[in-house]
């Protein structure tokens, strides 16, 4: 993956930077000293490492606000930082980039029962936004399973998704304001506790931009009151396309689970070795859980069986108690672990009309034949958006190449079949030079523009999303004197 | 005066680009029942996408449709309707209220984010809108998002287009989430509360676990006294089960009728959708959004003709006196104020959007300049 030359023009002026830096922040909050940048120097795609100029942790908007004041007048660019929990890269910083970390900002600015509301500064991880109003019962609802780490900053900026975003939506559907900051510094207030934008929706289009049109500080969200409860029900198939018409089934039949989940095979396999859940031995197997009151529960499992029951399953399991619950879930929790331990894996994360399910599977089992690396299937099958782990090894020369390789052709069949490069985990530079497969010229020119609009200098995150071969005449090259 | 009728996106992008090269400004019209809907559109020339018309996808079993921008409302929900689907945004019919006519379109629901009742729970049309195709100021066509329902491939201009209002371009194509239809409604009915308890209970039903799928609240209901309403939706054993729970967590504001009657909760939610009170009322129309609690504090603040709280207390329509400016009276509420209905003259003295903080609407105008640099698409409807 290229990552543009750092300019060095920016680097010889390092010194005056983090002077400046220095006279709006603390000094603990200016990181500047090589061994401690090493620190910031890659995301969860490990893959990919470089430390960044300077790394700065401001504590409020308004040193936010300073330090991209500062650095849009030294015109040095800014990779916005969460907590480094993206699979893309997106947080992945270049050699001459100031990385903004957003940590230290995570206090509970309000909650608000009766108006359903928290506010939130932006570095608060995911989970503690439910944790801070889980006495009263609510919860947060888009619920990524990096919940424990990941920002809503990162949250926001990826537009990230969860397992329950079926029946909750993802993150753009329950984010109702932000206090951002331009590029320039000037602070902006988006949305707030109200529905519905007064003229242009620019929350929807910050949503999901990858940190490239402002620096998110504070965040209003949407907090809902629990479920009385939620129960699994466990079907097993001897044939994807089984269990394809399966799900439509479901779906059509009016019924709408929290959650449908899908492993194939070789996931089946390699979670019953490490986890030992008690899986059935077949070729698909489905997890499906709806919520209500227990009475409401048998009702919708009911239909969802007589469904299932209709294709034939080699199983079919329905919870009995809060254990069983437990048990049925525990083999699809651990799977990300235990296809880790067989190899190194690469998460793919394109989506596809849920349709295209059974083709798909077949194609890319072929695939793995021709590219010679196994691959396990674990996904979000009720909204199509496929997690395809590709297995590989690290120490092999050459296996890395093979295996991105190997995933841009999946994520080619993606699009091709009607579906796109990536459901909820972003482009970052991950999936960036793919971007044509998905987009003509125009499409792209067309968002391009848009960050024009917030960001004319492209400094925020310049080397992110789109590919280096499109943006480069915008990247400014020559800093500002 | 002429009225372009493209029959495919091809001829669209070539009117437009005409269009764009004489600096010929344009009205953008679906049915037009909208049409006086915002600033008045400085346009002699009209482009109607009713040429524009047919549901290209539907598959029910991956809750997706797609249809061209022209396309009938009434087409797209009784295709869904035959596979017990539907969209769960419930976009208003605006022709009662506006007194117009013709024929909703898709594209027209999409271009001013359309959306009713159930939006304080589902989301608005925006959150069902997965993708978009549209011609931009130039016309270059454009195609953002797609069929399928999680997607964050670049930029979300999906969102965008949705409440633009045709300023930013002329949508040819839109695709949508949908939802399964629900088999049973109930609607719980309390008589007598202030518009502060109607609030109040209304949100203390949302902060339950029973799904609440509408609150509206009417200070004068249909025959002359304090309704509140509240809605339940679903499997009929799970609606009488919810609607026990919710009637007991409720008790301290009273002992609510249950009704469960399928045309009469249809007509009572098509009441408060299309604000049916103030349809053929003198005076001019606004619709306030706030957070709920701050619903009572709106009304009282503008002290309206009429009064309609729907999105528990968070959408306030409001009928006063024609001219009426009400925004002064607003200041010190976090919110918005539109203008919907008002003669001619009202609509080009008062803003119908409010305005918006200058780092934003330079951020807006910026964004216009960029999807329409010649200003050539409704010019004036958004300002
Ligand atoms: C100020 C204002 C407030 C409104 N408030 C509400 C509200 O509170 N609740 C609500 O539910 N609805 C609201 N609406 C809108 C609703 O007006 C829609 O306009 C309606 O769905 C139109 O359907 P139609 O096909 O009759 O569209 P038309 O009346 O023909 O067009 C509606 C608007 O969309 C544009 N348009 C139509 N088709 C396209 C297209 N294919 N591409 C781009 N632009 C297009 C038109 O130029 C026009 O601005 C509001 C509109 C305005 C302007
Ligand atoms: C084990 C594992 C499981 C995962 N599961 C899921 C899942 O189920 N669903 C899912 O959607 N994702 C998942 N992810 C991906 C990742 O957790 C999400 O993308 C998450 O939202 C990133 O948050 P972060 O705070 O770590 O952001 P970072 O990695 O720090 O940054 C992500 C992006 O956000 C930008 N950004 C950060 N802060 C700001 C800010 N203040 N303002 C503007 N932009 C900013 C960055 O520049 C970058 O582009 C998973 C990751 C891992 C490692």
């Amino acid at each position: 993956m290229e990552m543009p030359a750092p300019d060095a023009r920016i680097l010889s002026r390092k010194a005056q930077v983090v002077q400046r830096l220095l006279t709006v922040l603390p000094k603990d909050a200016v990181i500047h000293e090589e061994a401690e940048t090493r620190a910031y120097e890659c995301d969860a795609l490990t893959a990919y490492r470089c430390p960044p100029m300077v790394a700065v942790l401001p504590s409020n908007t308004q040193e936010v606000s300073d330090v991209l004041r500062i650095c849009h007048q030294e015109g040095v660019p800014v990779v916005p930082r969460g907590s480094g929990t993206s699979l893309a890269g997106g947080a992945l910083p270049t050699a001459d980039c100031v990385i903004l970390g957003v940590a230290r900002l995570n206090d509970v600015l309000e909650t608000d029962y009766d108006n359903r509301i928290i506010k939130v500064q932006s570095g608060r991880t995911n989970l503690s936004v439910t944790g801070a109003v889980e006495e009263e019962d609510f919860f947060y609802a888009p619920d990524p399973s990096s919940q424990l780490a990941c920002a809503i900053a990162g949250n926001i900026a990826m537009n990230s998704g969860g397992a329950h975003c079926l029946k909750y939506g993802v993150t753009t559907n329950n984010l109702l304001g932000v206090t951002m900051v331009m590029m320039d510094g000037t602070v902006v207030e988006v949305g707030g506790a109200h529905l519905d934008a007064p003229g242009l929706d620019l929350l929807g289009i910050i949503c999901g931009s990858e940190g490239q049109l402002g620096v998110v500080t504070e965040a209003t969200l949407r907090i809902l009151h629990k479920p009385e409860g939620a129960r699994p029900v466990l079907m097993g198939f001897d044939d994807n396309e089984v269990a394809g018409a399966c799900v439509a089934d479901i779906i059509k039949a009016g019924v709408l689970p929290v959650a449908i989940e899908f492993m194939d095979r070789p996931c089946i396999e390699a979670t019953e070795k490490f986890a030992k859940a008690g899986y059935p031995d077949c070729e698909a197997l489905l997890i499906v859980e709806v919520e209500g009151s227990d009475a409401e529960i048998d009702e919708q499992l009911s239909v969802i069986m007589d469904i299932a029951r209709s294709h034939n399953p080699v199983e079919l399991r329905e919870s009995k108690s809060p254990m069983e619950s437990a048990a049925i879930w525990k083999g699809r929790k651990s799977a990300f672990g235990a296809m880790g331990q067989i190899n190194d894996y690469m998460c793919l994360d394109g989506t596809i009309p849920v349709s295209q399910l059974p083709f798909v599977l077949r194609r890319i089992g072929e695939m793995s034949k021709e590219y010679g690396l196994k691959v396990g299937n674990v996904f979000h099958a009720g909204d199509g958006n496929m997690h395809p782990l590709i297995l590989f090894d690290a120490n092999k020369p050459g296996d890395l190449e093979l295996c991105e390789a190997f995933g841009a052709d999946i994520l080619k069949l993606c699009v091709e079949v009607g579906g796109c490069l990536t459901g909820e985990h972003g482009v970052g530079i991950e999936k960036r030079d793919l971007m044509f497969d998905q987009f003509n010229p125009e499409d792209m020119e067309a968002q391009l523009k848009i960050k024009d609009v917030f960001d004319p200098q492209w400094l925020l995150n310049p080397a992110k999303v789109f590919p280096l071969s499109v943006t480069e005449t915008r990247r400014t090259p020559i800093a500002a004197e | 005066m002429m009225t372009l009728q493209p029959r495919s996106e091809s001829d669209l992008s070539e009117a437009v680009a005409s269009a764009y090269a004489a600096k010929t400004p344009l009205e953008i019209v679906g049915g037009g029942t909208r049409r006086t809907l915002g600033g008045p559109v400085q346009a002699a020339d009209t482009l109607s996408t009713a040429g524009l018309s047919g549901i290209t996808l539907y598959e029910p079993g991956a809750l997706t449709i797609v249809a061209q921008a022209g396309t009938p409302l009434a087409e797209v929900e009784a295709a869904l309707k035959a596979e017990n689907q539907r969209l769960p945004f419930e976009p208003m019919d605006h022709r009662a209220l506006l007194g117009t006519e013709g024929e909703p379109t898709i594209g027209g629901v999409v271009a001013a984010n359309v959306s009713g009742p159930r939006r304080f729970q589902v989301g608005a049309c925006r959150d069902s809108l997965i993708g978009v195709r549209y011609v931009d100021g130039q016309g270059t066509a454009i195609k953002n998002g797609g069929r399928v329902m999680k997607n964050v491939t670049g930029y979300d201009i999906v969102k965008l287009m949705a409440g633009s209002y045709g300023t930013l371009g002329v949508l040819s194509e839109v695709s949508f989430k949908v939802l399964p239809d629900t088999a049973h409604s109930s609607v719980l009915l309390f008589e007598g509360l202030s518009d502060v308890d109607a609030v109040a209970c209304m949100c203390a039903a949302m902060a339950t676990p029973y799904e609440v799928s509408g609150a509206a609240h009417l200070p004068v209901g249909m025959d002359g006294a304090p309704v509140t309403m509240l809605r339940l939706e679903g499997f009929e054993k799970s609606v009488a089960y919810r609607a026990g729970e919710l009637a007991k967590a409720l008790a301290h504001f009273g002992t609510p009728k249950v009704e469960s009657d399928p045309d009469k909760t249809a007509a009572g939610w098509r009441y408060i959708r299309d604000v049916e009170a103030f349809a053929g009322q003198p005076g001019d129309v606004w619709r306030v959004s706030v957070k709920p609690t701050d619903g009572p504090k709106v009304a009282a603040a503008v002290g309206a003709q009429g009064v309609v709280y729907d999105w528990s207390g968070g959408l306030v329509w409001l009928l006063v006196g024609e001219g009426t400016d009400i925004r002064p009276a607003l200041a010190g509420i976090a919110g918005h104020a539109t203008l919907i209905r008002a003669s001619a003259s009202t609509r080009a003295a008062i803003p119908a959007f409010h305005p918006e903080a200058a780092p934003l609407a330079k951020v807006t105008a910026g964004l216009r300049a960029q999807f329409d640099p010649a200003g050539i698409l409704n010019p004036g409807r958004m300002g």
